[in-house]
């Protein structure tokens, strides 16, 4: 049964320096289009594969608040005339602080949105310059105070630490001021540089000043210890929440069960077969106004990658993966499939079986890759 | 055919070669040629089209020779039988380039107009004048801005003492001059002097393997005739065959009866060894053949040697079938089992030069798909023991004791290098840096210098022409020769990994830059070899004496961050990636070493020319 859906707004009014996920500028995009193909992009797929009702909705970008108050209010209609949900849904808009207004955060509530996430990455004025975003510090906390007047309860934010030019005592003066928030959950990633990003070019040709190795590392085991004082329980490698509060909807990607994904460039998990579907926001509509799905890659999942793909992803939740879950799932226990990268791993005490579950050491969720890459046997 | 027929047709051969040095516009005009003899159609003309192997054509030069028909009917009304023969442009290939030249009567020499003759040129043009033929100046390249075609013309009859006053202007991009060379290819090169009824004497200039023929010979008939079923002697190895097929290429291969004087193509006789048809050798009559072989033929000795061995262990006999196979295209080729304890079983290869080397190791990985672990190239080192033996090292990790050595030579190339003389300056710092012994210099017309030097062959195998490029913005050009060998004050540094001692990462320094390369060295591996699962020390060590130390540290982080809006895929492919990453390195111990450190050694010299 699928239980998650992720929809996908692939406008933004600024480009970030770090971000490579399939987004245009929005000025001069067929706004209204889309939102008509991403309708029909639900209907068609909710009546090929359909679903009795979903726990979790999760709209991300692009920006999903770039979107005007008609296109945000006719958006929420679709999505709510076409997707099932079920009593307790999580309901996620992903926002920039500064996009969020009084009237637009109305149209979410109104709309049974209970979850809201704001891409804060860091407090430090000069960083957020830096990496290419338009907001300030003080517009998160402007923007958290509205959502809260507004009745929103469940605000999440993300950070992001080893920044080009970021220390060590800098990321803890953000990660300071984040707690003084009073909200429910954090994502806090270190940065990957992509390629197509302008600061991959700029890494290229040695003008990017990142911290390296060692300050991330020491970034992170801070990351961790503060969270933990502060009462946050990390529940995933850059997740951590107050209890109940966890994301349902990230721990369906980490469950490795199924989901569907809407929009231009979104990823699903649906019948056995992960695909993509296709990414320019033209091709897009095109295909959904002749009537096909915009399918764009279709892997059908071999038992064999299924069974890697809960091993890796199942091993980035601190709980691990269930050992009789998987039993039940693959009809195999995972202790004898993967008993030479078991024990390997065990030996390097970067994992560890206790309690019916096969889990990463607090070492091993620095190297999470190493150990990702055993399980990839195939 | 009669003798008077063949006679006739004799006359109206015409035998030559383009020589050039590399980048002056040789397979240009090659190319030219071919179009206006009409050997092509236009639309099989593809660029450069002699150089055939996928290599040469990446790379812009020449590896394999070829030989073309070409027939042309010249402003005299008569129709001449043009063979071309292409020659490789770099100084690995020296003795294949005298092999094709001494298959010809003439040799078109081509020189850029603006940048006008080149240490290879000169060394090319004694080749040619070796072999007695008739020099053709060209000066390519006229409708350049910076042509300066009469300063060139002036250099070719200063510099090379060659009558220039006939020299064709043509630019072999643009299409101009191309006839007047041909024109000047009719009245200047002399025709084959030979008898076609006198016993076979050809020489074989290359050769090649073919899965279906076996040995394809590229031959030059001097004396005599060679037709289908003859029986044929190889007169250096005295093996005989029956020949099966005779052909040329013009440029597709075309199979003929016979071929006669003057004659330059192919011959296939079921001959299943490289080896029984040596370049440079003569192949006459089974039965009352000549005794007299033609000159010049010569083993081919490497000059660089270099231990390969697979990443994957198990394909020891795969890499072993591979490099059989290369070498029955290659005899220049050498290569012997040998063990390392750091990389296992693998092979000790031995190359004409640098280029040679890597041209194989790219052939063996690209065409054979194995993933190869390459030590850095070494020479032969002529080792006098204290016991008066002498011993020969081709692998740095077998040098003696040091107690055991009275002394140790090494090879020596007299170097001639010639460049603008801004540059004179660079470029004697540059060979005093590799050891170099001044011998010459040379002002050439007004503004260029010729220098000669005697230098190590050891430091010219790393990167000295890379270096003389850069610390001459590209102008310099560098030809070199091996003169024979030399004691010097020689020590092996070795390297340590973990405390264990790496004998592919060994190598022979003199003692005088010991410690500095020592102190090199580990820096460089330390930025070469990623990070480990645990601290990893790097020591340098000339016998129990540690001269330098570094540390790669532990790995810190390596954990993937956000979940791309559910893009498990994306994820996979990461994580293939990082462990396929993992599976080019090579596995020295406890640590994962990749290529490129195993080369660290040449790379040591980028610091000192970065100062």
């Amino acid at each position: 049964m699928i239980k998650a859906a992720y929809l996908h707004i692939p406008f933004c009014e600024h480009i970030c320096h770090y971000c490579d996920f399939n987004k245009v500028f929005l000025k001069g995009q067929p706004v209204d289009d889309y939102l008509q193909a991403l309708d029909q992009e639900m209907k068609m797929t909710l009546s090929q594969y359909p679903t009795d009702q979903l726990e979790t909705i999760f709209v991300g970008g692009g920006t999903p608040t770039s979107l005007n108050e008609q296109q945000l209010d006719r958006f929420c209609e679709s999505i709510n005339r076409n997707l099932p949900k079920s009593e307790n849904l999580e309901f996620t808009f992903e926002a920039n602080p500064g996009d969020l207004s009084t009237d637009k955060l109305q149209i979410l509530k109104d709309a049974g949105v209970n979850r809201i996430s704001l891409g804060v990455q860091t407090f430090n004025d000069e960083l957020l310059e830096k990496i290419g975003r338009v907001h300030r510090a003080k517009d998160v906390y402007q923007t958290i105070e509205r959502a809260k007047a507004i009745g929103f309860e469940n605000i999440s934010i993300d950070l992001i630490f080893s920044l080009p030019t970021q220390t060590v005592t800098d990321f803890q003066e953000s990660l300071a001021e984040a707690f003084t928030l009073d909200i429910t959950h954090y994502s806090a990633y270190s940065l990957i540089i992509e390629p197509k990003t302008v600061f991959y070019n700029l890494l290229k040709k040695g003008k990017l000043p990142t911290p390296g190795e060692d300050i991330e590392a020491q970034m992170y085991g801070m990351l961790m210890e503060e969270m933990e004082k502060h009462g946050f329980g990390q529940y995933e490698i850059s997740n951590f929440s107050k209890p109940g509060f966890e994301s349902r909807h990230n721990l369906t990607y980490w469950n490795n069960e199924y989901y569907y994904g809407f929009g231009a460039g979104a990823h699903s998990y649906v019948n056995g077969s992960r695909r993509s579907n296709s990414g320019p926001v033209k091709k897009y509509i095109d295909q959904i106004k002749c009537g096909v799905l915009p399918v764009f890659e279709d892997h059908l999942v071999t038992k064999a990658e299924q069974m890697e793909e809960e091993m890796f992803l199942g091993l980035r939740k601190t709980e691990g993966v269930s050992i009789p879950h998987f039993t039940e799932k693959f009809d195999v226990d995972p202790l004898k499939f993967f008993e030479n990268e078991i024990a390997d791993l065990v030996a390097k005490q970067w994992i560890d079986v206790k309690s019916n579950h096969i889990f990463l050491t607090k070492k091993g969720r620095f190297l999470g890759n190493e150990v990702f890459q055993s399980f990839l046997v195939g | 055919m009669n003798r008077e027929d063949r006679l006739k047709r004799q006359e109206k051969i015409r035998n030559f070669s383009i020589i050039a040095h590399i980048d002056h516009g040789k397979s240009t005009l090659a190319d030219r040629i071919l179009e206006k003899t009409n050997a092509l159609t236009s639309r099989e003309m593809k660029a450069q089209l002699l150089d055939s192997m996928d290599l040469e054509r990446e790379r812009g030069i020449t590896i394999k020779l070829n030989a073309v028909q070409l027939k042309y009917k010249a402003n005299d009304g008569e129709d001449y039988i043009f063979h071309l023969i292409d020659t490789p442009g770099h100084v690995d290939f020296t003795y294949e380039v005298s092999r094709s030249l001494a298959a010809c009567e003439g040799a078109i020499l081509v020189v850029d107009a603006a940048q006008g003759i080149e240490a290879q040129t000169l060394a090319n043009v004694y080749l040619a004048l070796d072999n007695d033929l008739e020099i053709l100046p060209v000066i390519n390249k006229i409708d350049l801005p910076s042509a300066d075609p009469e300063r060139v013309r002036n250099e070719i009859e200063e510099v090379i003492g060659l009558d220039a006053s006939e020299a064709v202007l043509a630019s072999a991009k643009a299409g101009i001059g191309i006839e007047d060379i041909l024109e000047q290819v009719v009245k200047s090169v002399p025709a084959p002097t030979g008898d076609p009824d006198a016993p076979l004497k050809a020489l074989i200039f290359d050769s090649l393997y073919d899965a279906y023929r076996g040995v394809v010979a590229y031959i030059r008939v001097v004396d005599g005739t060679v037709k289908v079923g003859d029986k044929i002697k190889m007169v250096a190895t005295g093996k005989e065959f029956e020949v099966n097929e005779v052909g040329v290429f013009s440029p597709k291969a075309t199979m003929l009866d016979e071929l006669t004087v003057g004659d330059v193509g192919f011959l296939t006789a079921s001959i299943k060894n490289v080896g029984d048809t040596r370049v440079g050798d003569t192949i006459t009559n089974a039965k009352n053949g000549t005794t007299e072989p033609l000159p010049g033929y010569r083993k081919l000795n490497p000059m660089v040697y270099c231990g390969l061995y697979p990443i994957d262990t198990a394909r020891f006999n795969d890499l072993r079938e591979a490099l059989e196979k290369l070498q029955l295209n290659d005899s220049a080729l050498q290569f012997e089992p040998e063990t390392s304890q750091a990389l296992g079983f693998g092979f000790r290869c031995g190359f004409l030069g640098l280029l040679h080397m890597e041209i194989i190791q790219e052939r063996i990985e690209r065409e054979f798909k194995i993933d190869l672990i390459t030590t850095a190239p070494s020479v032969i080192y002529h080792v006098h023991m204290t016991d008066g033996s002498e011993i020969k090292v081709d692998n740095p990790s077998n040098l003696p004791d040091p107690q055991k050595i009275d002394r140790v030579e090494e090879p020596y190339v007299k170097a001639t290098m010639m460049a603008p003389n801004d540059y004179v300056g660079a470029i004697m710092e540059l060979c005093q840096l590799k050891r170099g012994i001044f011998i010459d210099m040379q002002y050439q017309g007004e503004n260029r210098v010729s220098i000669i030097y005697e230098i190590p062959l050891a430091e010219i195998v790393y990167d000295f022409f890379d270096q003389l490029k850069s610390s001459t913005r590209g102008y310099a050009s560098f030809d070199y020769e091996l003169i024979g060998y030399k004691p010097s004050k020689l020590v092996k540094m070795d390297i340590l990994l973990n405390t264990e001692k790496v004998d592919a990462l060994s190598f022979i320094v003199h003692n005088d830059f010991a410690y500095e390369r020592g102190k090199i060295i580990v820096e460089k591996l330390k930025e070469l070899i990623p990070r480990q699962q645990f601290e990893v020390p790097i020591q340098a060590a000339i016998g129990q004496k540690i001269v330098a130390r570094s540390t790669i540290k532990a790995m810190r982080k390596n954990v993937l961050a956000k979940c791309y809006g559910g893009d498990i895929s994306r994820k996979r492919k990461l994580l293939e990636k990082q462990k396929e990453g993992k599976k080019r390195m090579k596995q020295v111990g406890s640590v994962e070493v990749p290529q490129e450190a195993f080369m660290a050694v040449l790379k040591m010299d980028d610091n000192n020319t970065k100062k």
